[in-house]
């Protein structure tokens, strides 16, 4: 997939927490950019800063220095209205432990984003039932989440992040609650359904058994970027 | 904003238990605190209603009185200084007094006797049988068919009965707006014929019920009663100084305040402490829909809706369940003095929205402090 235009760049991040000797730098001056149409992933191990780095750039969580820009945005000078607002309209999320209502229909919580878009109630479960279609779960849209395996439940998850068409797809641990085929296979889907020239998916994880479906891979070690390389997917 | 709290409405009915859990404490405590507050409105209106019965404007009486039950006889010279007061239209007397009855199967029974003033009849009760004029027939009674006319046997108009060892006659059926407080069924005749079948004290006159030419002379009566050494209330104030006997003298209105409080506490505890529950269940579910992009305005309306919901739902059930409690009292129990007022009805609905602005705030606060990068963080 050829990469195009620049979706992500953050230049100087740095984020700390606490302050005087009990300070921690979680994020060390971090810079890198991510292109529409590839899958970036961000690695490292536990407490490296992966998760402070994409909250950053996810706008959810100010940095102390530095400066994030989501096609030409500059995420961080945005009030935090206009920021719930952006990242409701660019930014999809797909969380480590998908975080689905378990008293909505899984179509209910696919619509949740368009809901938020103050879309109408059954415009917005049409377009979550054709997501959901995408994801193969056309016929469990009525079902609660608690009924689905991990996998599927992970599915309803990713429909959910896609339902509002965003440019930017953020997946957090994608894989740490499911078995080494499903994770696979979720990711698998992804780089082959939901990666598009017009989208960047950053994948946060530390699941070595992934890293095959990466465009270009990010290193972190101690809050520090300690390289960037490109992904094995070629070898593939 | 629909789309959001239709969002929020099926979060919290789908919830089953919870949502039960918080409609059975709000519907408990609604129904408490009507309970007791429709029962201390029921004793309030049955002790004052005498005073609602004879439906006089002017209440002319002594001033240690409390309440109209127990009355401190006047002189009879206060009547004729109370018609030459300036501003008086009319002025009669009136004679409220206790009786032991012996009815027909041999059996006694206390009875309050109303004596109307000869000339005028004023204060005269609605007759369901009978004409008012037979009052001056020879021995002649009324009964107010209220719940207490069982007590008198259910007498039709004839049936005869003792009084004090005079001879007394049903001459008539009334109905009045309000049964008495104390169990007792009640009777009406003339001023006169009261004096003669009562024992009395050298004073008889029970109250003195002045109408006044127009409303403004109301003031100027009331200050040159109260120069004569007697007291003139309103109609309306009368009924307060006996509502508020009964309120702070009698010890009625401090347990029935205690009660409905703890009713209050109640449902607070138990409503609140679920709500909390519930929203905590639900702060990281909410932490994501704030990292999706919800503004914290709309998580806010969606927990107040939630508690309003739950509220006035609870607030239905439990003015329902009161109502029909009530109505299923009154049918076994006719001396139950429950009234639901639009009193009541404010009190409780005042609580409820007490109860849920309090539940509210505690889970706005949580969910406003939730991050949603704590959702990542796990």
């Amino acid at each position: 997939m050829s990469v195009a235009a620049t979706a992500i760049m953050a230049a100087g991040l740095n984020k700390w927490f606490g302050e005087g000797e009990a300070r921690t730098h979680a994020v060390r001056d971090v810079n890198f950019e991510a292109y529409f149409g590839e899958i970036l992933y961000v690695v490292g191990p536990s407490g490296s800063g992966k998760t402070t780095m994409l909250s950053m750039i996810s706008g959810i969580l100010r940095p102390n220095s530095g400066t994030v820009k989501i096609e030409d945005t500059d995420v961080w000078s945005l009030s935090n209205d206009a920021l719930a607002e952006f990242r409701l309209h660019k930014i999809g999320f797909v969380f480590q432990d998908f975080h689905l209502f378990p008293r909505l229909t899984t179509a209910e919580n696919v619509a949740i984003p368009l809901i938020l878009q103050k879309k109408d109630w059954d415009e917005a479960l049409k377009e979550a039932a054709a997501d959901l279609e995408i994801v193969g779960l056309k016929d469990k849209t009525q079902l609660p989440p608690v009924k689905l395996s991990g996998g599927e439940q992970q599915r309803v998850a990713i429909a959910r992040a896609i339902v509002s068409r965003p440019d930017i797809l953020i997946l957090d641990e994608p894989t740490a609650s499911l078995d080494g085929d499903t994770g696979r296979n979720i990711v698998r889907f992804v780089r082959e359904h939901i990666l598009s020239d017009k989208r960047c998916i950053v994948i946060v994880t530390h699941d070595s058994r992934i890293y095959e479906f990466a465009d270009r891979i990010v290193k972190m070690e101690d809050g520090k970027m300690v390289g960037i390389e490109k992904g094995t997917l070629d070898a593939q | 904003m629909r789309g959001i709290l239709h969002i929020a409405y099926k979060l919290l009915v789908n919830d089953r238990a919870k949502y039960a859990a918080l409609l059975v404490g709000i519907t408990f405590a609604v129904f408490l605190m009507i309970e007791m507050t429709s029962l201390f409105a029921g004793i309030l209106m049955r002790s004052s209603a005498t005073v609602i019965n004879i439906g006089a404007s002017i209440w002319v009486m002594d001033p240690a009185i409390q309440t109209v039950a127990n009355s401190i006889p006047l002189p009879d010279y206060v009547l004729d200084e109370v018609r030459s007061v300036p501003g008086v239209k009319y002025a009669v007397p009136l004679y409220s007094g206790a009786a032991l009855l012996k009815l027909r199967d041999g059996t006694y029974q206390a009875a309050n006797v109303i004596g109307l003033d000869d000339t005028s009849l004023f204060g005269r009760p609605a007759l369901l049988t009978g004409k008012i004029t037979d009052i001056f027939a020879e021995n002649a009674f009324i009964a107010v068919k209220d719940s207490e006319f069982y007590k008198l046997g259910s007498p039709k108009v004839g049936v005869e009965f003792q009084l004090n060892d005079h001879r007394g006659v049903i001459v008539g059926i009334a109905h009045v707006a309000s049964s008495g407080l104390f169990g007792v069924p009640t009777l009406y005749t003339t001023y006169n014929r009261a004096l003669q079948y009562i024992p009395n004290p050298r004073f008889t006159i029970s109250y003195l019920l002045v109408e006044p030419k127009s409303p403004a002379d109301v003031a100027s009566i009331k200050a040159q009663v109260a120069k004569a050494g007697y007291l003139a209330l309103t109609k309306d104030e009368f009924t307060s100084k006996i509502a508020k006997f009964y309120m702070y003298q009698t010890g009625i209105g401090t347990n029935m305040m205690i009660m409905t409080v703890i009713s209050f506490i109640i449902g607070l505890s138990i409503s609140g402490q679920t709500f909390y529950t519930f929203v905590i269940e639900n702060l990281e579910k909410f932490g994501a829909l704030k990292a999706i992009g919800a503004k914290g305005r709309e998580l806010i309306y969606m927990i107040l809706f939630q508690a309003s919901f739950v509220a006035l739902t609870g607030y239905g059930l439990g003015v329902g369940l009161c109502t029909l409690i009530i109505w299923l009292a009154r049918l076994y129990l006719p001396d139950y003095a429950a009234i639901i007022t639009g009193w009541n009805l404010g009190v409780a609905f005042l609580m409820v929205v007490v109860i849920a602005a309090s539940s509210s705030y505690f889970g706005v606060r949580k969910v406003l402090k939730i991050e949603p990068f704590d959702i990542f963080r796990g």
